[in-house]
């Protein structure tokens, strides 16, 4: 599996990720290789075999529901680079 | 013997009795810190004032527990100091990951396991090194600085925990909380030279372990002795409604599992787990281990585990899809680094990302971006959760038969410092013991087992099926109680 330098720009697009053309050069080779390493997978006949979502033997988890305290509003701004009146900011997305 | 060499349940006896009190010890542990961090560099970030005001407290604890006869309801952890791993949140210390982006983060806060050892009256040191996110193994990929091994300072101490192994290995401090993905508690314990015990996925609430794959993630613990790790596990175990994926099974008393005994215990030896290019001296010491056990009167059954050769291109694109979707709220906006001149909120989004992480962290984020991206979703992800099950069922077929197994932790001991970083499948390569174990949901144990010619220390893995922790731990016990391995000392 060969990557093209426009597999790594999709692909670091749909990842929201800004990357260097050193970056993007070096990741194309390197995931490549990782990907070549993973074609080995391909040989396995797995038709019949289910995927495994979960190794617990749970298929949902069910509670009361019921009010708790959550965190005071301050405390969850408290980490962020910028906020205003209880807000997260940031920089504007419409005109 | 001197404080800070003492295991976790020594401390205890001593401390019931009155013979030393928690601040002696914590002095005894940051004196430690003070003369040895500087080389082997574990610590992140060191909190001796509220240790000592722990300390303080637990002593006060222990004299109240004196006064009214209570000596032996004191929790075994109560005025122990230890450390955790930097990608476990404690509330109001900075829990960085081992990232730049996460340079600024306090918890508002705390994890379950963390809040299981205040309540036990333990001493928090400090919070311990790791690979950023806890990808890797060898802790090199940590943003801040590489930890360096106590038995030679010019290789790793494996990772991803490796700065809770390293500093637990230099006695920098009792024992320490790590989390295991895919090997980061077993095979830095191996590469160090001390305990570390991964629970069955379920076993320990991940409420407040920050998030990597998290169909994969478990907190683990890294000891002096396998008795310690025993104590450890039992502290932190148990159900917790904040963690859906915990189990309510009950915590059984893991102490009372180290009774020394294991005539006619079955021990499975995968023999795929012995290939081409391992260390013939990790080899020869694993072999000579599992001789040992035999010679304890446990019966030595050769199992086959098939689909072992698939577990590491399984997990390398299940780990970073899953890596992928949970990285994706690091954007800058509600904790976290975030680029100052950013023009509109998706250059913000991009460079803030782009900055934020390191080299390791952003190509697991593409591969499982890839893997599960529209066309490839099938062929990658899909594909592998699939073989994952097969994988799975090689363990449900081999614990049928057996009720541990026995094999190497890591193919290699410790490698040297930037000898694998710029090649990522080779460091991937050190963890194709461990993978499988994370991939079946199961849990184990790294135990030392010998040493190679330049005196790194070889770990002997012990797995067991899910929940089978008393297995493990008692096949650990009767070995390291009849070997010397665990009592060496590293040369600092």
């Amino acid at each position: 599996m060969t990557l093209t330098l426009r597999d790594v720009e999709h692909i670091a697009d749909l990842a929201r990720l800004a990357l260097t053309a050193e970056e993007k050069e070096r990741f194309r080779e390197q995931l490549s290789a990782i990907l070549d390493y993973a074609a080995s997978l391909q040989r396995l006949d797995i038709s019949d075999i289910p995927p495994t979502a979960t190794v617990l033997p749970l298929r949902n988890v069910m509670r009361e529901d019921v009010a708790r305290p959550s965190l005071p509003p301050e405390d969850v701004l408290a980490n962020a680079p910028d906020t205003a009146e209880g807000c997260f900011r940031v920089r504007a997305i419409l005109e | 013997m001197s404080l800070r060499e003492l295991t976790i349940h020594e401390a205890h006896r001593l401390l019931r009795q009155g013979e030393i009190s928690s601040v002696e010890l914590t002095q005894a542990l940051l004196d430690r810190i003070l003369a040895v961090d500087n080389e082997v560099k574990a610590y992140l970030c060191l909190m001796p004032e509220s240790a000592l005001e722990e300390a303080q407290q637990a002593d006060a604890a222990i004299a109240a527990a004196r006064r009214e006869g209570r000596l032996q309801e004191l929790h075994p952890l109560t005025g122990i100091p230890l450390a955790i791993k930097d990608i476990i949140c404690v509330q109001g210390v900075p829990t960085t990951c081992g990232s730049r982006i996460l340079e600024e983060f306090i918890p508002p806060f705390e994890a379950t396991a963390v809040e299981k050892l205040w309540a036990a009256r333990a001493v928090l040191l400090g919070k311990t090194n790791c690979d950023e996110f806890a990808m890797g193994s060898s802790t090199e990929n940590s943003a801040y600085f590489a930890t360096r091994n106590p038995w030679d300072l010019t290789r790793v101490p494996g990772g991803s925990s490796g700065g809770s192994a390293a500093a637990v290995a230099a006695d920098e401090c009792l024992g320490a909380l790590g989390s295991d993905t895919g090997g980061s508690v077993r095979q830095p314990a191996s590469l160090c030279g001390v305990v570390g015990l991964k629970p069955t996925y379920g076993r320990v609430s991940r409420y407040g372990l920050v998030a990597f794959a998290s169909s994969l993630d478990q907190i683990g613990v890294l000891a002096k002795d396998v008795a310690d790790a025993a104590l450890l596990l039992g502290a932190i175990a148990g159900y917790d409604w904040r963690d859906s994926t915990s189990v309510d099974v009950p915590v059984p008393d893991y102490v009372a599992a180290l009774d020394g005994e294991v005539r006619g215990l079955r021990v499975g030896v995968p023999r795929e787990y012995f290939i081409e290019g391992m260390q013939p001296a990790v080899e020869r010491a694993v072999r000579a281990a599992i001789e040992h056990l035999a010679g304890l009167g446990a019966e030595i059954v050769e199992v086959s585990l098939p689909h072992t050769e698939y577990a590491l291109p399984v997990y390398y694109l299940i780990a970073p899809a899953e890596a992928s979707a949970n990285l994706a709220r690091y954007d800058g906006v509600k904790y976290g680094y975030r680029v100052a001149d950013a023009v509109d909120l998706d250059d913000a989004t991009r460079r803030t990302r782009q900055l934020g992480f390191g080299a390791e962290v952003k190509r697991r984020i593409m591969l499982g971006t890839y893997a599960l991206s529209a066309g490839y979703y099938d062929a990658y992800y899909l594909r592998a959760q699939r073989v994952r099950t097969l994988i799975k069922r090689d363990f449900d077929e081999a614990f049928a038969r057996v009720e541990v197994i026995a094999c190497p932790t890591s193919p290699t001991t410790a490698f040297r410092l930037g000898e694998k970083v710029d090649d990522p499948l080779q460091m991937y390569l050190s963890d194709v013991f461990t993978l499988s174990m994370n991939l079946a949901g199961i849990c184990g144990i790294s135990i030392p087992c010998g040493f190679d010619e330049e005196g790194l220390p070889v770990g002997l893995q012990i797995m067991g099926p899910a929940f089978g922790e008393e297995a493990v731990l008692r096949a650990a016990y009767a070995y390291e109680r009849s070997t010397e391995w665990h009592k060496r000392r590293p040369p600092l």
